[in-house]
């Protein structure tokens, strides 16, 4: 419309509404939880809700604000899931109040995917769209793979760490295993509570709007927009690029750690780790819409929810959901299917309403 | 020696099979510019066609590998119009990648409604057993030598049908500028559904040939194969055929390799260091092109 | 545009809220529901889609018959028995999402889960929630450790990996042995490393280790030729039977012939739809189940199960999940609890139950099975041999 500064007023009251809506959620499903209208199967679901979230979220920045595809995105999530369950473990003994140990657990967590995201941006930001894209899938299983055959163990002399099997550790008698390759690791704390979810949930939100709205993120998405157009006003891609690129990891790095404190039983598989996972919270960012942070979160929310919802469906459940996910795209990407949106579009029957009363 | 004489043409036998699934990948790709994730699981509904008209029905497996090659070629055609299309033109590319894991998830979920979860055991289309060389020491299957001949067949053809055909050469055209493609009156969208409909054809044979070499059949056959297809391709330089080709191979010989001499549970880490490493000396694959970068 | 879509956003996320209170609603109206009074809510969670769907599958259809056959001979102490299956695709976070749909459903006991992962993940929860578990197939150690409330049907996997090697350092099978099996899977890696660790106090020698992922599982040519250069005489394979399969073809086509040997995960190679049996002719095998043993239960069962599900042959977990509702039966019975009691209370008297109860079942041999405290069942691993395409008891 008219003037700059109402479009940055449009997007503060965007940011809020947003907030706004997290804190609602919170509010309504914590309220029905404790007055028990929740179901158990919502009551479960509530922390997985914030997971993922949380990783659109982290994945949006770099797929949105970057606009760089990342395919290996749950690897992240897999590197924190491992390390804030292993500081757990380790510290089980030595650190008894709870909410202490799972703070530095997620910290410890947020660092080590964080780190990965370093190293692995070095070669990774070298690369270009689809190639990219490439390199981090290849990443992600490589992640998993290796975590796979890793055994872990603590004893008496400190920690054992193999890649071969358990015996190989030569622990001490009163040692114990914490990461048994494929098994993986069992009986991490269950500390991951909604309410920290949702405020793990509301620092990512704040974490990566601050991001966008600072100079370093329009510099990003400078970047974004014209790579070479960026570089010859002075901005320095690489620093910038490998800033939202960690930024991202160790945000999904939180959730990974919120994952293994939720489930008893941690293991590195395809189905949770995998390509597939990774795939899947690209479509949380895609379908949300690229770039919007409020989307992406709705988006997690309902696509996390939906398979538990086609319960009912029994056999026919996961393929309702594909035909489900296929129409949502095409409604809401094809531009054929735009044009008539916009054509009937509430908006512009309302704006027409306005323009005749102003007559 | 003998023995990795051996591993390698497991890994030749191997490769031969991503290869031929990479260049259905590696075509669509050029023309159309997307990722089609569920080229994979038309692999797997070709492999079903067979198995259903020849092992179920007890007809000539011949009529199998025929009535799967349109099956495949008729539902990539339907899948292009239903799915694809529409988002031709939208203003993300990576829209019609998610719609593409859609379709995925929709074959694989009717395979198994149909087919139902209990793997079957596909017997091969190829009778022949090979052969034996030096004592039987050195053997090489009747799949091996059929796929290896299919995949060179292949390649030849597809070179010869783009190069010097009108159709092919419409194909070129749309793949270095949709734009300017249809301004000279090529029928873009023809072209592209061509595209798909041949990509999808190739995807039967592979998944024939895929279940030959392997004999087991369920409706998440083609979902690894096709990821590592999909890596063969970009490492060869996705959009090149004789890349996916070449590729394909080498990624089959590497993963054997790496299998037999380094780590048997590392082998995927191992061949996928080696995209990485390849990806940062030739950013675009073995035989890309290197498109400069205009201001 | 804009506005539609927060239009179209409020709708669903509207739809979600009452969707989810519509749920809330329906959990509090059957918790004081009359009919809840009435029946044994029995529930189960495994795969019914996914790659390991048949597992999932098999353990629906068996508890199904066994539940049928429950009911239609009166129910247990005069209750009927109702029974549900949920999907978990394998998948621990949705295991536990699925355990939470059960719980909603009303259910009271639970026979699953059907894997190993999936178990510990839920274990946890029915440990919390105080509700009795037994899982047919989850073999894990990990599944039962420290958990009174859990019981297993199958035999741990450690325990099937000591029993592989004492067998096979008995029957004196072979001296040199290699070994295929899959790293990526909590049952397959749990049995090797217990094999391989008693393998030591035995008179043979692993001169080969081969292995494979869950996601690189087509071709075996290096861990067999490997196995072949070794001059192995037995390939011990505690994997599951698709993975065999495609083993033993491709062991075929190279021309290498060893003897095999597998764990329960094995049965069911002769049901694979179209294989070729007599690539697993003198397959060595110890499983609780054979689908063509000539007692009258088994083949009553099989009838049934084939009747039912499109001709299809039933595997162990079908027939551990036949056992495990028979189990549930026996501990009730022993316990003398009903339906209204509150889910910790049947809990309770079921666990005390269990350690006393004997089940004679499909998996079992003539003198039953029995259950420790720790949970842990008490059955022989029986060692069958494949000949002429038929199990034939090994002795």
């Amino acid at each position: 419309m008219s003037g700059k500064k109402f479009d940055f007023k449009k997007l503060l009251k965007g940011d809020f509404s947003t907030y706004l809506m997290v804190i609602v959620f919170y509010i309504i499903l914590q309220t029905m939880s404790v007055s028990g209208g929740l179901s158990s199967l919502f009551k479960g679901m509530l922390v997985p809700l914030c997971i993922y979230s949380i990783m659109a979220l982290s994945l949006n920045l770099t797929v949105g604000i970057m606009g760089e595809l990342s395919l290996g995105h749950a690897g992240f999530m897999c590197v924190g899931a491992f390390a804030g369950a292993t500081f757990s473990q380790l510290t089980r003994d030595a650190i008894s109040v709870d909410l202490l140990r799972f703070i530095l657990a997620i910290l410890v967590g947020a660092a080590a995917a964080a780190l990965f995201g370093f190293i692995i941006g070095i070669p990774v930001l070298r690369l270009k769209g689809d190639y990219l894209a490439i390199v981090t899938l290849a990443f992600g299983e490589i992640i998993k793979n290796v975590i796979n055959v890793i055994y872990l163990g603590v004893d008496d002399n400190g920690l054992h760490l193999s890649i071969k099997d358990e015996a190989a550790l030569n622990l001490s008698e009163n040692g114990r295993v914490i990461i048994k390759g494929a098994q993986g690791i069992t009986g991490t704390p269950k500390n991951s509570t909604f309410t920290i979810g949702i405020v793990l949930l509301l620092i990512t939100l704040v974490i990566v709007l601050n991001l966008v709205h600072s100079r370093s993120g329009r510099a990003i998405m400078a970047i974004r927009d014209n790579r070479i157009a960026a570089e010859s006003i002075g901005i320095n891609v690489t620093k910038y690029k490998m800033m939202a690129f960690v930024i991202s990891a160790s945000l999904a790095g939180v959730a990974g750690v919120l994952y293994s404190h939720n489930l008893s039983s941690l293991l590195a598989q395809p189905k949770n780790f995998g390509y597939n996972m990774s795939i899947m919270i690209l479509v949380y960012v895609v379908l949300g819409g690229i770039g919007n942070m409020r989307g992406s979160i709705i988006a997690a929310m309902l696509l996390t929810a939906l398979p538990e919802l086609l319960r009912g469906f029994s056999d026919y459940r996961m393929l309702v959901y594909a035909i489900v996910l296929i129409l949502m795209m095409l409604f809401n990407w094809a531009p054929a299917c735009l044009e008539f949106r916009e054509r009937y579009s509430l908006k512009r029957m309302f704006a027409g309403k306005k323009a005749k009363e102003a007559q | 020696m003998m023995s990795f004489i051996n591993y390698l043409i497991s890994g030749i036998s191997l490769g031969s099979i991503y290869a031929i699934i990479a260049l259905g990948y590696t075509m669509v790709y050029g023309i159309a510019k997307m990722l089609n994730f569920a080229h994979g699981d038309v692999i797997m509904v070709g492999a079903f066609t067979v198995y259903t008209v020849s092992s179920t029905l007890g007809m000539n497996p011949v009529i199998g590998v025929i009535l799967s090659v349109i099956v495949c070629t008729v539902l990539g055609m339907l899948i292009e119009r239903v799915a694809y299309k529409p988002l031709r033109g939208a203003t993300s590319p990576l829209a019609v990648l998610i719609t593409a894991i859609g379709v995925s998830y929709l074959l694989q979920n009717l395979a198994l409604l149909i087919f139902g979860a209990n793997s079957k055991s596909f017997a091969s289309v190829i009778t022949w057993k090979g052969l034996s060389l030096a004592d039987g020491r050195l053997k090489i299957s009747g799949v091996t030598i059929v796929t290896i001949a299919a995949c060179i067949v292949i390649m030849v053809a597809l070179t010869t049908f783009i190069n010097h055909s009108k159709a092919g050469q419409a194909m070129l055209a749309v793949s270095e500028d949709k734009g300017a493609a249809q301004l000279m009156g090529i029928n873009v969208n023809g072209t592209i559904a061509l595209t798909f409909a041949i990509g999808s054809g190739l995807a039967a044979i592979a998944g024939v040939l895929l279940c030959s070499a392997y004999p087991t059949l369920s409706p998440y056959t083609g979902a690894m194969p096709g990821i590592k297809a999909f890596v063969a391709a970009v490492f060869g330089g996705i959009g090149s055929i004789p890349g996916a080709m070449i590729g394909g191979i080498l990624l089959g010989i590497i993963e054997i390799l790496s299998k037999a001499y380094i780590s048997q549970q590392l082998s995927d880490a191992i061949v996928f260091a080696v995209l990485i490493v390849v990806l940062l000396v030739k950013p675009t694959g073995i035989l890309g092109r290197n498109i400069q970068e205009k201001v | 545009m804009k506005m539609f879509k927060k239009v179209l956003s409020l709708a669903l996320a509207g739809a979600m809220v009452l969707s989810l209170a519509a749920c809330g609603g329906k959990d509090s109206g059957s918790s004081d529901g009359g009919d809840a009074a009435e029946t044994f809510k029995i529930g189960s969670i495994g795969p019914a889609t996914g790659a390991y769907a048949i597992y999932g599958l098999g353990v629906k259809n068996g508890a199904q018959i066994a539940v049928d056959e429950i009911n239609e001979a009166g129910g247990i102490n005069g209750y009927k028995v109702e029974f549900k299956f949920e999907d978990d695709e394998v998948d621990n976070e949705k295991s536990v999402n699925a355990y939470n749909t059960l719980k909603d459903w009303g259910m009271q006991i639970l026979a699953g889960t059907v894997t190993s992962g999936c178990c510990t993940a839920v274990g946890a929860e029915t440990a919390n929630d105080n509700m009795f578990q037994i899982t047919p197939s989850g073999s894990s150690t990990d599944s039962i450790d420290g958990r009174d409330n859990v019981f297993q049907v199958c035999f741990t996997d450690p325990n099937q990996g000591i029993a592989s090697a004492q067998y096979i350092g008995e029957h004196g099978l072979a001296s040199k042995v290699a070994a295929i099996y899959d790293s990526s899977d909590v049952y397959s890696s749990g049995i090797y490393a217990k094999f391989k660790e008693e393998a030591k106090n035995q008179p043979f020698e692993i001169v080969a280790e081969g292995s494979f992922t869950g996601d690189n599982k087509t071709d075996f040519s290096v861990p067999l030729q490997q196995a072949k250069d070794a001059g192995a005489e037995l390939v011990f394979l505690p994997i599951y039977y698709q993975e065999a399969a495609l083993i033993l073809a491709q062991a075929d086509s190279m021309g290498y012939d060893p003897t095999f040997f597998g764990c329960d995960g094995m049965d069911g190679i002769l049901g694979v739809e179209n294989f070729d049996t007599s690539l697993a002719e003198g397959l060595m095998l110890l499983t609780p189940f054979a689908a063509d043993a000539e007692d009258e239960m088994t083949q009553k069962f099989v009838e049934t199960y084939k009747k039912n599900n499109n001709d299809e042959t039933p595997n162990q977990f079908a027939a551990d999940a036949y056992d495990a509702i028979y189990a549930i039966k026996a501990a009730i019975e022993e316990a003398d609890v009903k339906p209204s009691d509150s889910v910790s209370d049947i809990c309770d008297a079921m666990k005390a139950a269990m350690v006393k109860i004997n089940v004679k079942g499909l998996t079992s041999d003539e003198g039953g099975m029995t259950w420790s405290e720790t949970g842990e069942v008490s059955k022989a691993p029986k060692a069958v041999v494949i000949q002429d395409g038929k199990y034939v008891s090994a002795q």
